[in-house]
This record gives C-alpha cells, structure tokens and sequence, in this order.
C-alpha cells in the first residue's frame, strides 16, 4: 500500500504552501486518473492518518476523479473507456493504446483559510 | 468572525519528485549506454528465476549488472551472485515497491559507463511499483502460469504501464491447464499491442527469444552511444 507514502507527501506539501502563504489549508483538491495506480478509499483513509500532528490535522480531501480517455487511431475520436479492463474505443470498439487522460495524479488546489490577524485588516 | 475558505491554485504532481529523479537517472544511462530493464510482478511468479538465467546468459555479450528489490533479506542477491556479475541488493524495510531515490543511492559506487545492460527486479507486487517511474527503457511485466490466465485484468495498471509481457513457468502449463489464447486476450485487453514471451527458466524454453529481443534493444542503445 503505497497510498501512505502518497497522501505524507501531499500533506506535506500543502503545509508547506501553507507555511509560506501565512494561511492555514482547510482541503486539498485532489485529482486522481483511473490508471494512476492509487485507490481512493485507501488514498482518503491514508489521508486523515498523514494530517495527524500536523497543520493539516482536521482538513479535507477532495477527489476528483478522471476517467481514462483514449483516442482511436481508426475512427480518429477520443472516447471514454468503459472499463479499464479493455482500451478500446467506445464508438468502433477498435483496441487502442494510446491513453490521452487518466494517469493524474496531481494536486490542482488549496482550500486555505486566511489567518484571523489579515481578516481584521480587511 | 469566521476565515472565508478560498481557493488557491496549485497544480503539482503528487510524485514529481520521484518524476525528476527518474528523469535525471534516465539521462545519466542514456549518456553512459546502458540499457535498462525493470521487472515488476507479483511475490512467486519467478522475476529471481528468470533473472539469474538471463544473467548468466547474457553476460558473455554485453557488461551486465543486476539491482534486486526486496522488503527483507538480501538471498535474491546472493543467489544471483552466482551468476558472477555485479549484484546489489536494495531493502525497502516497508515500502512495497522500489522508487527512483532508491536506484540512485543503490548505483552508488558503481560506474555506469562499465556498464551496457542494467536488470531492475522491483518488490514482489502487482499494484504499487506502477506509478514509480524508475527511469528504465523497458518494463517487463511477468505472469506465471499458476497465477490464472485473468491476471492482467485485476491489475490492469500495472499491465498497462509495462512494456513487454513474459509469461513464466511454462513447463508448468500443461499441469495447470493454463490457457494461453485466454492469457494473450486479456493481455491485449489492458495493454493493445503488447509483445508477450512464454518462457520457461527452469527448462530453457523460449528464454532464445527473449534474449534475442533484448539483444537487439542493447544494441541500439550501445551504439547510438557509441555514435
């Protein structure tokens, strides 16, 4: 299970951002392709074990998650897969490997918090 | 006064650093010639087997080496020993897979440009291995007959992320009446196009073909160096 090592370094990440913006992460948006190799139940149980004793303790995650698309050399279409079981096109069926989205595994967004001390200037 | 929640941009690969390192590890075998091979499969299906065989017999034409991932115990190194070419053992403790950080503290010490072929064997493990680029040119995914022929199908990652599929202890084929046309389709159902060996280590069998493909995989590495 390497979702542990995964969610350690988001949050470490995220805290670091946090540290630098002088604000406090409330949730981590999460994208998360259907060939990136990680579970997300496992990534968000993970997650809650990786904020323990840290700035993040009590944030969120949130996942979206990014079907895996190809695109079909024959009918020239990018399609959805129905299953990550078979790469094939969904309109001509034709078998096709060539993946355009699915292996993310990217953080796209903080949700931060400002401190109260800059609410007050404000 | 509650803080407003806002949200803030970020955009950053979750394994970027391990994406920098494969990428900086992938220059350093391409500047020195060598060509590198990962092995990745589940615990048992035969990665040290196949490994000391090729090993052995590929040692007399191009200067090879070997790096073998394991959790504990360093018995898969000293067993490829035996096939008199440089072996180092990395130990993972916990982690289920090998990552770039781990290759690169593992060539310590080693010259690359001694070296034309480098073996990868990774941690015994179908799920984890597959989103750590390790900076190798081929992946080699292995499915043992007595593994079932649906394999690919419940890892359908891993399978995807390989290069090359080898199906191993084929001299047990016929004992386990492993059906090999059910085993290519779902090869070809998770990774269309995949090339797929079926070799038996312990007899020998199909190991010529498999040689011969990475023979000429080495060789136009080598010599884009050498150019």
């Amino acid at each position: 299970m390497h979702e542990l090592s995964i969610a350690m370094s988001m949050v470490e990440m995220a805290a670091e951002e946090a540290a630098r913006r002088g604000v406090k992460v409330s949730a981590i948006h999460l994208k998360l392709g259907g060939f990136a190799g990680v579970v997300k139940d496992a990534l968000l149980f993970s997650y809650e074990v990786a904020c323990q004793g840290t700035t993040l303790e009590g944030s969120r995650l949130v996942i979206e998650e990014v079907p895996v698309a190809v695109y079909c050399p024959t009918c020239e279409s990018e399609t959805t897969l129905a299953s990550i079981q078979r790469l094939c096109c969904s309109a001509c069926g034709a078998l096709t490997s060539q993946i355009v989205r699915g292996r993310e595994l990217e953080v796209v967004a903080l949700e931060i918090e400002e401190e109260a001390e800059v609410e007050c200037e404000v | 006064m509650s803080a407003q929640p806002r949200l803030v941009e970020v955009r950053q690969n979750v394994l970027k650093q391990n994406d920098l390192l494969a990428r900086e590890l992938r220059r350093r075998f391409r500047e020195a010639g060598v060509y590198v091979v990962s092995l990745v499969s589940s615990p048992g299906t035969g990665k040290t087997a196949l490994l000391e065989k090729m090993l052995t017999t590929l040692r007399d034409e191009w200067r090879v080496a070997a790096l073998v991932g394991d959790l504990a115990t360093d018995n898969d190194a000293a067993r490829l020993a035996r096939s008199q070419v440089p072996v180092k053992q990395i130990t993972t403790g916990t982690v289920c897979h090998l990552e770039a950080a781990m290759v690169e503290r593992a060539l310590e010490g080693w010259s690359l440009d001694e070296l034309e072929l480098l073996f990868i064997e990774n941690v015994g493990n179908l799920v984890c291995p597959s989103s750590y680029d390790l900076g190798e040119d081929l992946r080699i995914v292995l499915l043992s007959v007595t593994e079932g022929e649906d394999k690919p199908l419940k890892y359908p990652t891993i399978f995807n992320t390989a290069d090359v599929a080898v199906i191993t202890k084929m001299d047990l084929a016929e004992a386990v009446e492993f059906d090999s046309h059910a085993a290519h389709t779902n090869i070809q159902s998770v990774r269309p196009g995949m090339e797929i060996f079926e070799v038996s280590a312990k007899t020998g069998e199909g190991m010529d073909k498999l040689k011969q493909f990475l023979g000429t995989r080495i060789a136009a590495t080598v010599s884009v160096q050498a150019i």
